[in-house]
């Protein structure tokens, strides 16, 4: 134990006596936290739209008010012909065609149908099928309109009257629901990087020989270079969360101390991580690039931008090994749903056995013998 | 007269795929002694230390070392034994006192102990003044001696030096010299390798190693007879010679 407390002074007074260390520490979440909160946005705003108007009359004009009116769209001028229209498409200057067919005002007025044709640049799928379905619920509505305005007796009540409630999210703030995934990220980087340098380090300047002729046990040494980074970690989140309070108004719902207990549990499995990489690696340059190999296969897998549930099979299965997955799912719903352990914990178990099997593996690998 | 040996090493191989570092070396070291461990760039010296001092395992062979086994004891060797390698090992980015105080603390020695220590072995120095400096201020060789005497803090039977004078000015390599006559004559056994031959003239008794052998080991002066020649130099030469 007293060897533990030495080697914790020493790798404490190395961390906080290096100058670049503590903006590490404190300004690069604040960074991500602030930048990746407003960016990493799947809401589509702005769009793009051209519209080719053959008809060049009042009800034209209506249905692209309707367009120009509403909060999504973006009337990037009038296209003379189809053919300006898709060139702008083909330059990414507009998202989004109208065409207007001639006749359409005729057509409505003598109560025949007409068509409008939306053409959308599909490289962002589902940006895409949320560009054309806004469309289309804005042409729905001016039909409607066109209907009710036609047969002003009839009414036209849907039979079934939907009422959508959003829980936990009722303003379907995306920042709401990318900040617990971010604060997950930064502690995760942080923990990572740092554990995964440290160890590699004393193999580059060589004093891991040294260490070596002592008798120092495997443990005590994993141990002593664990813990530090576990604590500034752990400040970490506790940082980020102060922030994500002072700048976005969000508070934990659920349990402070289960979270910073499932924190503590999950850094220790990315920790171990780090440290396995650092024990496998000979110097700080293959380290680095194989954690960061692990890192952006973890992140992106991890339900962070896109769901996991609609990832294919393989990619869930795989994800029982991605510790990254299960604390952005526990941490959404500690902090969005207010959940407590009984809802999460399978997730919780299957976080247990991977930081003991993590650390077990770091601690053989680790060979005090060359 | 066993008890008189505090390294016996039998039969010792170290083979690395088909490549034989270390072939069947057998020799002992007399408790108390300063014993030259000397030989050109790959002749399997570094190989040998590293075995002896806990770091590798043989492939076969006996190797006692204070006492210990260094197939089943490896941490009992290593409490008493102390190691300074070519490579600087101490921590650049922490104070004198703090890196005796690491190393001190990871041999179990007590706070008490660890200040006395620090004190009496800067002072042997006539460093007190810098024990709060960081290690990257300091020269090369204050560097050198400040390793040696980390390396005998906590009173190991035997220190290992692996080359530890390279790079360093005579005047240093000669103070190092005496601080290593000092450990010596207060019964520390001191194994130590170097590729400076006036350096080997120091030693009580050398071996040279060639092709992973030992071709020759007696004292300094013995060796000089046996060869017929009248420096170290010329003995070094000859055996290298041989060989090749």
């Amino acid at each position: 134990m007293r060897t533990i407390l030495y080697i914790l002074q020493k790798e404490f007074i190395q961390v906080f006596r290096d100058k670049t260390m503590l903006p590490i520490i404190f300004v690069v979440p604040i960074i991500q936290l602030l930048v990746l909160s407003f960016t990493a946005t799947f809401e589509i705003k702005n769009v793009n739209l051209a519209v080719v108007d053959h008809d060049n009359s009042v009800l034209s004009s209506k249905l692209i008010s309707k367009f120009s009116g509403s909060a999504f769209f973006k009337l990037k001028g009038r296209a003379v012909n189809y053919k300006e229209a898709e060139l702008s498409l083909k330059r990414s200057d507009i998202d989004q065609v109208i065409v207007i067919q001639n006749n359409f005002e005729k057509n409505l007025n003598q109560g025949q149908s007409t068509h409008v044709q939306v053409v959308t640049n599909a490289i962002n799928g589902s940006a895409a099928s949320l560009m054309s379905a806004y469309a289309n619920s804005i042409i729905a509505d001016f039909n409607r309109e066109i209907i009710v305005e036609e047969n002003p007796l009839v009414n036209f009540g849907l039979p079934i009257n939907v009422q959508a409630n959003f829980w936990y999210n009722p303003e379907l703030d995306y920042k709401i629901f990318m900040i617990p995934g971010i604060l997950v990220l930064l502690v995760t980087l942080i923990g990572m990087f740092l554990s995964a340098m440290n160890l590699v380090k004393e193999k580059e300047i060589g004093t891991i020989e040294q260490i070596n002729v002592t008798p120092i046990k495997k443990y005590q040494f994993i141990t002593g270079k664990l813990v530090p980074f576990w604590i500034i970690a752990n400040i970490d989140l506790a940082f980020g969360l102060v922030v994500a309070y002072f700048v976005f108004g969000i508070t934990v719902l659920g349990s402070l101390p289960l979270l910073f207990s499932i924190a503590s549990l999950y850094l220790l499995a990315v920790l171990g991580l780090g440290l396995l990489v650092s024990t496998m690696t000979n110097t700080m340059q293959q380290s680095m690039f194989i954690s960061w190999f692990l890192l952006v296969i973890f992140i992106m897998m991890s339900g962070l931008f896109t769901p996991v549930e609609s990832m294919p099979n393989w990619a869930q299965i795989f994800n029982y090994l991605n510790p990254v997955a299960y604390f952005i799912k526990i941490n959404r719903m500690i902090m969005l749903k207010g959940s407590g352990f009984a809802d999460f914990q399978r997730e919780v178990y299957l976080l247990i056995v991977y930081a003991i099997s993590v650390l077990t593996l770091a601690i053989t690998r680790y060979r005090k013998r060359v | 007269m066993e008890e008189n040996n505090i390294i016996i090493v039998e039969n010792l191989f170290k083979k690395f795929g088909n490549f034989t570092a270390n072939n069947d070396l057998n020799f002992v070291v007399k408790s108390g002694e300063i014993f030259g461990f000397l030989g050109a760039n790959g002749a399997g010296k570094t190989t040998a230390i590293k075995i002896l001092s806990g770091l590798s395992k043989p492939t076969s062979g006996k190797v006692i070392v204070a006492g210990f086994d260094v197939n089943t004891q490896s941490n009992k060797l290593k409490q008493n034994i102390g190691y300074m390698s070519q490579r600087f090992s101490l921590y650049d980015d922490l104070t004198v006192k703090e890196n005796f105080r690491f190393y001190g603390g990871i041999y179990g020695m007590s706070a008490k102990n660890i200040r006395l220590k620090t004190e009496a072995l800067l002072k042997r120095l006539d460093m007190l003044n810098y024990k709060d400096m960081l290690l990257k201020k300091l020269p090369l060789g204050w560097k050198q001696k400040l390793a040696f005497s980390v390396a005998v803090m906590h009173d190991p039977a035997i220190v290992f030096l692996d080359e530890p004078t390279g790079g360093v000015d005579p005047i240093t390599r000669r103070q190092f010299w005496e601080l290593i006559y000092e450990k010596s004559s207060e019964g520390v056994t001191i194994f130590v390798t170097t590729h400076y031959m006036d350096e080997a003239e120091y030693c009580q008794r050398v071996s040279i190693m060639a092709e992973g052998k030992i071709e020759a080991l007696d004292t300094p002066s013995n060796l000089k007879k046996q060869f017929n020649v009248n420096t170290m130099d010329e003995v070094f030469v000859k055996i290298a010679r041989k060989v090749n």
